[in-house]
């Protein structure tokens, strides 16, 4: 029997409740699979080895990065599940701004909080066997994931754009009728071209396609679609912020000074502190980085 | 995991004079991070906490600046298990701000959707988190040798719940067809209609599953506490209502601010709530069905009655699996209803405007695990200036430490094990989800 555990890193659960959101599979799959460590669902905590480990989730904790370390050392393969694990997730935003911000806007005893910079995929740390993409992952793929390590099969998944599932699926492009802002041609497919398929854009839950071409695809989006910059810089920095395409595309639109990060400088600047920067994540134990307050 | 084992010391019994501190690091079966600490000396808690540990993820911050319309599908991302609560709670919240009115069609199409939602939470919850507890097992792929025809059929429950979502919102977790103003595109009547016998299914595998969850033994446990949800004048609660309680409380979601503060304690990531002068206060299915029980169709009520369930201002938070149970089988005839009522075609949606001038908005929903409030200030270009998210958890969780500490010191005969068990059961009552509350959870029992 195949060993298997979940984990959860930084991340809403969503990518493992798709596990549980198998229901027709998820009785059959336990036959051949023994779930050694997954939280969700059982309170059975069996030590590693491990043969297959799932993460969900991104590092933005420091214990979050021991924890990736010592899931790589105890399992044989190590499969990232879900934009978060794979890319930073939503909470990757704050890669682009100042976290101490954050935690005071939120909190109002920042003090009390422990947090890193940024949030980072796993892959930052330790090296991961395979990736499943998405916001949330396909069931389907996680299925084919699953079932192709069963047989001993290596797992393969399609790297072509949101496009080429759109056209298969015979949806009318949104684009080109409605001049609607999609991120089909640059966004890898497995989601079965959802967004379209309901009338509106692709977001890029998936992130970026092999060589995408996102200078072409923006220029068209702020000529054709008349979106601002900021509006463009936006639609890059979402789910998949951090993934290096949609980074710098999103940098490349992101005019300064922008009316969002304006703000963080001055009051960065006021409290006289360091420039934040894409620097290695440091620990921001309780109250530093804060003056004495 | 290299962390360090939980302290429980099998088998050991206290004795008189000496504390005992009971720690469970990771909680299983809830969502998100989370952890117990219970510290006690005989049958006197001398402190208890529910530690919510999941890191993090400062959503009303990275709102800033983003446009509106964005808010639907950024909050969805704060909870995989109920993210059509976010949702429908930030488009109401950006509507009430700019001042739009949705087409009835669209209103019940909402409903439906939570419909879905409630559904696919609530089962999980019943049958694969909350019932091992019951049952005596560590998750559910143990309770379904011993269960199977009963996992079976909460699968399937569960199943025809998420079919709801993933027809309206275009996928089960973190739906795309949810807009301000109503839906980006919508399914066919026939595609509607295609669910019914499903949804039929559900409604008698409802009643099942109500009286599967009532023949379980339930510890003992009367509460005697504020109980707060969403009223509507005729309907069950979902996306719409004042805020009331049982003691009075009765405002607008826009007053909920100046009736409820949070305050952040250095074991939780989650702010807790209080209500202000009163104190610790429940949302969820137990608050929902005694604030509206008259407005439950009759054949809820029916079943409600032969299990012995009927509003009372003493509660037994074990028995909530019930009362999710009957919320189960109140969804399905919901849905079925509204499929049955619903006239097509229907515009997907109504046009929305940037405000004219700056403009803060409020709105509540009953997300499956109790009230969900959201405030945006929008300025006129469209962008969020501040934002504001009180999730269902974060306003349980002084309750649920109330709750331990009434069940540790009753129960402080049990040995770790047993007594670690029945504070998790006791926790699980709740279904707290600490991926929303974070901005939730693990039980710590120090035997000193």
């Amino acid at each position: 029997m195949l060993k298997l555990a979940v984990w959860k890193f930084s991340s809403c659960d969503g990518c493992q409740l798709s596990l549980l959101d198998c229901e027709d599979e998820l009785l059959l799959i336990t036959e051949k699979i023994q779930i050694a460590y997954f939280l969700e669902a059982s309170r059975r905590k069996m030590k590693g080895p491990y043969d297959l480990s799932l993460i969900e989730g991104s590092v933005t904790t420091s214990e979050e990065r021991e924890r990736a370390l010592s899931i790589r050392k105890n399992s044989l393969l190590v499969v990232t599940i879900g934009a978060c694990a794979t890319a930073g997730g939503i909470q990757a935003l704050r890669n682009f701004s100042q976290v101490n911000q954050y935690i005071s806007q939120v909190y109002p005893r920042p003090e009390f909080i422990e947090t890193l910079k940024e949030s980072l995929p796993i892959s930052h740390f330790i090296p991961v066997d395979y990736e499943l993409r998405g916001c949330p992952i396909s069931k389907r793929q996680l299925l084919q994931l699953i079932s192709s390590l069963l047989v001993g099969k290596r797992p393969s998944f399609p790297t072509e754009s949101v496009c080429a599932e759109c056209k298969r699926k015979g949806n009318i492009c949104v684009m080109v009728a409605h001049q609607t802002p999609c991120l089909g041609p640059v966004t890898q497919c497995g989601c079965d071209a959802l967004c379209p398929t309901y009338r509106r854009g692709c977001y890029g839950c998936f992130g970026p396609k092999e060589t995408p071409n996102t200078s072409s695809l923006a220029q068209w989006l702020n000529q054709e679609s008349h979106l601002s910059p900021k509006e463009i810089s936006h639609l890059f920095r979402s789910y998949n912020a951090t993934s290096t395409s949609f980074q710098k595309e999103s940098e490349r639109w992101n005019v300064k000074p922008s009316e969002i990060y304006e703000k963080d400088k001055k009051e960065e600047d006021k409290e006289g502190k360091n420039k934040g920067g894409q620097g290695r994540p440091k620990d921001l134990k309780k109250g530093s980085g804060k003056k004495e307050d | 995991m290299a962390k360090k084992k939980t302290k429980t010391k099998t088998a050991a019994r206290p004795s008189g004079s000496k504390s005992r501190t009971i720690k469970v690091d990771y909680l299983a079966r809830v969502e998100g991070e989370g952890a117990l600490y219970l510290k006690m000396r005989g049958e006197e808690v001398l402190d208890v906490r529910l530690e919510i540990f999941e890191p993090p993820r400062f959503f009303e911050a990275l709102l800033q600046g983003r446009n509106f319309s964005e808010a639907p599908d950024i909050t969805a991302r704060i909870c995989g298990i109920c993210p059509v609560a976010y949702q429908m709670s930030a488009v109401h919240a950006m509507e009430s701000a700019l001042g739009v009115q949705i087409t009835p069609e669209i209103r019940l199409l909402r409903r439906l959707l939570y419909c879905g939602e409630w559904i696919e939470s609530h089962v999980l919850h019943i049958y694969l988190l909350h019932a091992p507890d019951f049952l005596r097992f560590e998750g559910v792929v143990d309770m379904a040798k011993k269960f199977r025809p009963e996992v079976e059929r909460g699968l399937k429950l569960k199943k025809f719940g998420n079919e709801i979502v993933q027809l309206l919102g275009g996928r089960e977790i973190h739906p795309i067809n949810v807009r301000v103003g109503g839906f980006h595109h919508l399914p066919s009547q026939t595609q509607f209609q295609a669910l019914l016998n499903n949804l039929k299914w559900g409604r008698d595998h409802a009643i099942q599953t109500i009286r599967w969850v009532s023949s379980f033994d339930f510890p003992e446990l009367h509460r005697n506490i504020e109980m707060v949800s969403l009223s509507h004048p005729n309907e069950y609660p979902f996306n719409e209502g004042r805020v009331i309680s049982n003691l009075g409380l009765n405002i607008e979601p826009s007053q909920f601010e100046t009736s409820i503060s949070e305050s952040h304690l250095q074991h939780s990531h989650a702010l807790h709530a209080h209500i202000n002068e009163r104190g610790s206060y429940l949302v969820g299915p137990m608050a929902r069905f005694h604030l509206n029980y008259e407005k439950l169709p009759d054949l809820v009520k029916e079943v409600a009655r032969s299990v012995d369930l009927s509003p009372k201002p003493a509660v037994n938070p074990f028995r909530s699996i019930i009362v999710r149970a009957l919320e189960v089988l109140f969804a399905f005839h919901e849905a079925i209803t509204i499929i049955e009522r619903i006239s097509f075609p229907t515009p997907s949606f109504v046009e929305v405007q940037p405000p004219q001038m700056e403009a803060t908005g409020f709105a509540a929903t009953e997300a499956p695990r109790g009230l969900l409030y959201h405030r945006y200030k929008i300025q006129p270009d469209g962008s969020i200036d501040s934002a504001q998210i009180i999730p269902p958890t974060s306003q349980n969780q002084s309750t649920i430490e109330e709750d331990l500490k009434e069940v540790a010191s009753k129960n402080h005969h049990l040995t770790d094990d047993d007594l670690t068990h029945l504070c998790e059961q006791t926790i699980r009552n709740y279904d707290p989800c600490i991926s929303c509350a974070t901005h939730f959870l693990k039980l710590k029992r120090v035997q000193l």
